[in-house]
């Protein structure tokens, strides 16, 4: 048992998607199990804080990290395994990325506890209680996570190895991974395990891009029905490949949906958001102020469109103003 | 061939030719009445009789038109006996004819100032060619001889308008002494074709050399009113046409060049003063815009440059309205440039011409360039009444008895504080120059900006007047902006200097400044073709990415700018420059 | 300058045809105007990223000014329609960061526009003063409050 490597799960701020990713590994599952041995795993393995503490350092060789980092816990845990592992890889697009927990962070932390915990409309809080890190009752000290001013991406808080991208990384994707740290195989230290070139390289509709687009409306797939082979831009549709990286395998593309971006801007693009922002409106036909005053007002929420999983690690997205 | 010998030369002629071809030929001049080269020889009129010497000592008189040429003869055109005759030729049409003018003028120059003959006072010489011509050439033969004799007469059936007249004029045209009244022969209304040199002030026949300085200075036939095209008839062009250059079956043909130096010198159009409607053009009689007035006083104009009213009389006043549409926010902002002077060119010449009194309104004078302050300055002291206001509306209501019939030009005089009313006979208008109808087809073919007065705008208002902000493409002329014919001319050299520097060079020059796409990192997701100004990048099919065709692209940026990958860069304009500059700022 | 009055530092992007050199007008025209803006010259305004503004915005900018040539009368045709598209979302997109979207300005100053470079100049500085310093924390990281 000695001899099979080690590897180590954890998740932060996330919603167990990269969790089932690993279980959708399916039959090459077992080779996974063959092939390591799972030191940690809080959604399925039963391994308490004390145990990692005593982890020699090296012991085990990767910690696959997913979920956001929000909580003074969290923080915690993953400078833990940071400490622990020679190799830790941001899982995901809330590790990498910041992910859909980042969206919180064009509202403030006040805003996002009164919105929970004194506004919602089924709260019944007459005294206006809000949770507090530490707090006495009856005796006891009770200790709660501090919950931060905005969420992180992982190498916001940690040094990073690698990245999967991906919400949640495809399977072929993670056997990948998983066979090039088995085989000592990897690229240089912080890279993205994915290929360089956007979405559009290897998407099946390319071939239906016209050399001129030009979008003159958004469609909105809440009221119309994508055609099932055009380039979904060419409809109207916003589609965020042109600003993401390729690997997923076009699954979204292929379900007749367009793409959202969870794999994270290629490189060489600083901000994922504003370069969608700028490829979009470029191509829009406005030609005056009032036509591309109504293209902008007709895309209701682009922070959230553009920055959907990448608003942490983005240039505004990951601080706010200092009186804030 | 044949070779004859006409007042001691010889002159060789084809097989065929009468003697009146051979002299022509020769260059002796016969005089005729009844020929003419678009019909055949008739013989009627007997005057180009001439004298052919026999070998045997004898001699005959014989009408050169018809007689054919042979091999060896002798031709006197001019001897006693041929002149003697002559004479008397001419008495007996000067005896039928004895007031028509052509008649007299001919008659005069024989020396023949009387006839011994009976004197009628016909119009009509019976020569024969309005027949002739609507028979031979034309075809409808609406002209014939009518009765015999000394009843013969040329007319239509029954003296009655034709109604196989096709109202051409060839009749009227080719009749020498101009007795021809084609509203007797037609019911057809004639509609003369509009000269469009002349502005429609007078007319054109269907071959005609559009201007005197056209290029190439020759004929066109117009295809639409060529009876030769339309009707199968006439043709007479091309039997009169010595050089055979008349070829009626040629078609439009469309040429493609390619070339790397386009020269824009598609020139200005005249403001349409008929849009200002209190102005009264095309509306009233005796109003005319400067392009216009500019051929009816010009020497080679409709009316051989004298300046005449359309009731065919030189006007005893006249008035000239500067700033029409010009400098008016209704219309054209910008001063035309030209006008002033034009306008007092005018000025001038209907001083010159008819010492009629002269009247320009004027706003401001602006007579910029050599010589031109002195000559506003000569027309003061010729009289010229310079009225400073612009003039409100040209009226043809009178209100006093010296305004009966003619045109009103009311306006305020600025200068003496008070409203005048002006009349005269004409009105001249000095129209805004404009640009073409067609600017806008011509600035999407060319990509060209248009900038004020949508004239095409230059690359540098001060250091590149005549390039255009495109490489290879030069603005020359009005098209640019209201210039003068000087100044035409000297953007004219520049812009063909700067071709031929650009041409000469051998190598064309680029800013370094150009953008460029990784191929190992494009998507080609075709984001940056569609926002090239210049279709400078291409689709590589093949690799499926993107390409920028350096030699095309200026250097603008926006591809770089709207590139989601971040994968196209600008050379010079890297985003790590701009952002070193930032922090260089911020820090 | 008053003492103590708070000077905003505002980032420009002229574009090089028309904006940059109806700056210099201004200049060789000695027309009076105040030194809050740095300019970045690029070669046309369709050139400026939105990436651009926000990162000035993120690195200490009060505020961001491009300027560009008169729409049709772009120096590449077109580019500067590129601009005018991407800055409505742009604002809006900042209105989403709680960025007064009057701190980024787009505004159409052609060459021969000296004077105009100046008023637009003197304006912006005056509102983006009233706004008050963004105070952008780009550096601050993920820190521990309590409450």
């Amino acid at each position: 048992m000695a001899d099979k490597p080690k590897v180590a799960f954890y998740w932060c701020a996330s919603c167990g998607g990269c969790e089932e990713a690993v279980v959708d590994l399916a039959e090459d599952i077992l080779k996974v199990v063959e092939a390591v041995d799972i030191a940690l795993w809080p959604v399925a393995l039963d391994f308490k804080l004390k145990d990692v503490q005593a982890w020699e350092p090296g012991e085990v060789t990767v910690a696959f990290i997913n979920g956001a980092v929000r909580l003074s816990e969290q923080e915690k845990w993953v400078k833990l395994l940071r400490e622990k592992c020679p190799l830790v890889v941001a899982f995901g697009s809330c590790s990498h990325l910041g992910g859909i927990p980042g969206l919180a962070n064009d509202k403030t932390r006040q805003q996002i506890l009164a919105n929970k915990y004194l506004r919602a409309p089924t709260v019944d809080n007459p005294n206006g209680t809000l949770p507090q890190p530490e707090t006495e009752i009856d005796g006891y000290e009770l200790e709660l996570p501090v919950f931060y001013k905005r969420a992180n991406a992982l190498d916001q808080v940690i040094d990073v190895d690698y990245y999967l991208p991906g919400c949640a990384p495809p399977p072929d994707l993670i056997m990948g991974a998983v066979q090039a740290i088995l085989k000592g195989e990897l690229p240089p230290k912080g890279s993205v395990l994915a290929p360089e070139k956007s979405l559009c390289d290897s998407c099946p509709r390319k071939d239906s891009k016209p050399d001129k687009l030009s979008i003159e409306k958004f469609k909105r797939l809440a009221t119309s029905i994508p055609d099932p082979e055009e380039c979904f831009l060419a409809q109207g549709y916003l589609c965020m490949g042109p600003a993401t990286r390729s690997g997923c395998g076009e699954r979204c593309i292929n379900g007749n949906m367009p793409c959202r971006g969870c794999f994270g801007p290629p490189p060489g693009t600083l901000d994922q958001g504003a370069k969608m922002l700028s490829t979009i409106c470029s191509v829009g036909e406005a030609e005056t102020a009032e036509a591309a005053a109504a293209y902008a007002d007709s895309l209701d929420d682009p922070l959230g469109t553009f920055y959907r999983f990448s608003l942490p690690v983005s240039v505004l997205g990951h601080s706010r103003r200092k009186e804030e | 061939m044949i070779s004859l010998t006409i007042d001691g030369k010889t002159v060789e002629v084809e097989e065929g030719s009468t003697i009146l071809q051979a002299a022509e030929k020769a260059g002796i001049q016969i005089p005729t009445l009844c020929y003419h080269k678009a019909v055949l020889p008739y013989g009627a009129c007997r005057l180009c009789l001439v004298e052919l010497k026999w070998s045997d000592g004898t001699s005959s008189i014989q009408a050169s038109c018809t007689y054919p040429a042979q091999e060896g003869l002798v031709v006197e055109t001019a001897s006693e006996r041929v002149l003697k005759t002559r004479k008397v030729m001419m008495e007996l049409l000067l005896a039928r004819c004895p007031n028509v003018k052509k008649v007299r003028e001919m008659a005069a120059e024989m020396g023949v100032k009387e006839t011994r003959f009976p004197k009628k006072d016909e119009d009509c010489i019976l020569c024969g060619l309005c027949a002739r011509v609507c028979n031979e050439r034309m075809g409808p033969g609406a002209v014939n001889f009518a009765n015999r004799g000394t009843e013969k007469t040329v007319s239509t059936p029954y003296d009655r308008q034709s109604p196989v007249c096709m109202a051409c004029g060839a009749c009227q045209l080719v009749c020498p002494v101009d007795c021809v009244d084609l509203s007797k022969i037609t019911p057809h209304t004639l509609r003369p074709i509009p000269s469009e040199f002349d502005e429609g002030l007078g007319t054109r026949p269907s071959i005609y050399t559009p201007f005197a300085q056209a290029v190439p200075n020759v004929p066109v036939i117009d295809s639409t009113t060529c009876l030769r095209l339309q009707a199968g008839t006439c043709g007479a062009c091309e039997a009169i046409c010595d050089a055979n250059a008349i070829v009626f079956d040629q078609e439009d043909t469309i040429q493609e060049l390619d070339v790397g130096t386009v020269i824009v010198a598609t020139g200005f159009e005249l403001f349409d003063a008929g849009r200002i409607a209190r102005y009264g053009y095309g509306r009233l009689k005796n109003v005319l815009n400067s392009l216009e007035f500019e051929r009816l006083s010009h020497a080679s104009g409709p009316t051989g440059g004298e300046i005449l009213t359309a009731e065919g009389k030189p006007p005893k006043s006249v008035a000239i309205i500067h700033c029409v549409g010009s400098r008016d926010e209704n219309y054209q902002e910008y001063c035309s440039r030209v006008c002033c002077m034009y306008s007092l060119k005018f000025a001038h010449l209907v001083k010159e011409k008819t010492g009629a009194e002269v009247y320009n309104f004027y706003i401001d004078m602006r007579t910029p360039g050599k010589g031109y302050e002195e000559f506003y300055r000569r027309l003061l002291h010729e009289g010229v009444h310079f009225i400073r206001g612009k003039a409100a509306e040209v009226t043809d209501v009178a209100e006093s008895a010296e305004e009966e019939g003619k045109l009103v030009v009311v306006g305020e005089d600025t200068l003496l504080g008070t409203t005048r009313r002006v009349p005269v006979d004409m009105v001249v208008l000095s129209a805004a120059l404009t640009p073409t109808k067609d600017v806008d087809d011509i600035a999407r073919t060319f990509s060209l900006s248009c900038a004020q007065g949508n004239f095409f705008l230059e690359r540098h208002p001060k250091l590149a007047p005549v390039e255009a902000a495109s490489d290879g493409l030069f603005l020359a002329g009005a098209c640019q902006g209201p210039k003068d014919i000087p100044d035409s001319v000297a953007q004219g050299a520049a812009a063909a200097a700067c071709a031929l520097s650009l041409m000469d060079k051998g190598v064309v020059v680029l800013a370094p400044i150009t953008a460029e796409i990784d191929p190992d990192l494009c998507s080609g997701c075709k984001m940056c073709i569609a926002s090239c100004p210049y279709e400078a990048i291409e689709f590589d099919e093949e690799k499926g990415v993107s390409v920028v065709q350096e030699e095309l692209c200026k250097g603008c940026g926006t591809c770089v700018a709207t590139c989601p990958s971040g994968v196209a860069k600008q050379k010079g304009f890297e985003d790590v420059q701009v952002f070193a500059e930032m922090e260089g700022m911020l820090t | 300058m008053a003492e103590g009055q708070f000077e905003p530092r505002i980032v420009g992007f002229l574009c090089q045809w028309c904006s940059y050199t109806g700056a210099d007008l201004a200049g060789t025209s000695r027309t009076e105007y105040p030194p809050n803006v740095t300019s970045i010259r690029v070669m046309c305004s369709g050139r400026v990223d939105p990436t651009f503004v926000i990162k000035a915005l993120a690195e200490g900018a009060d505020g961001v000014l491009i300027a560009g040539c008169h729409p049709g009368d772009c120096h590449y045709q077109v580019g500067n329609y590129k601009a005018m598209r991407r800055y409505p979302m742009l604002l809006n997109l900042l209105d989403q960061f709680g960025i007064e979207r009057e701190r980024v300005r787009l505004e159409w100053v052609s060459a021969s526009e000296g004077n105009l470079f100046a008023e637009v100049v003197k304006e912006f500085t005056e509102t983006v003063r009233a706004l008050g310093p963004l105070n952008w924390d780009a550096k601050a990281p993920a820190e521990v409050v309590a409450g």
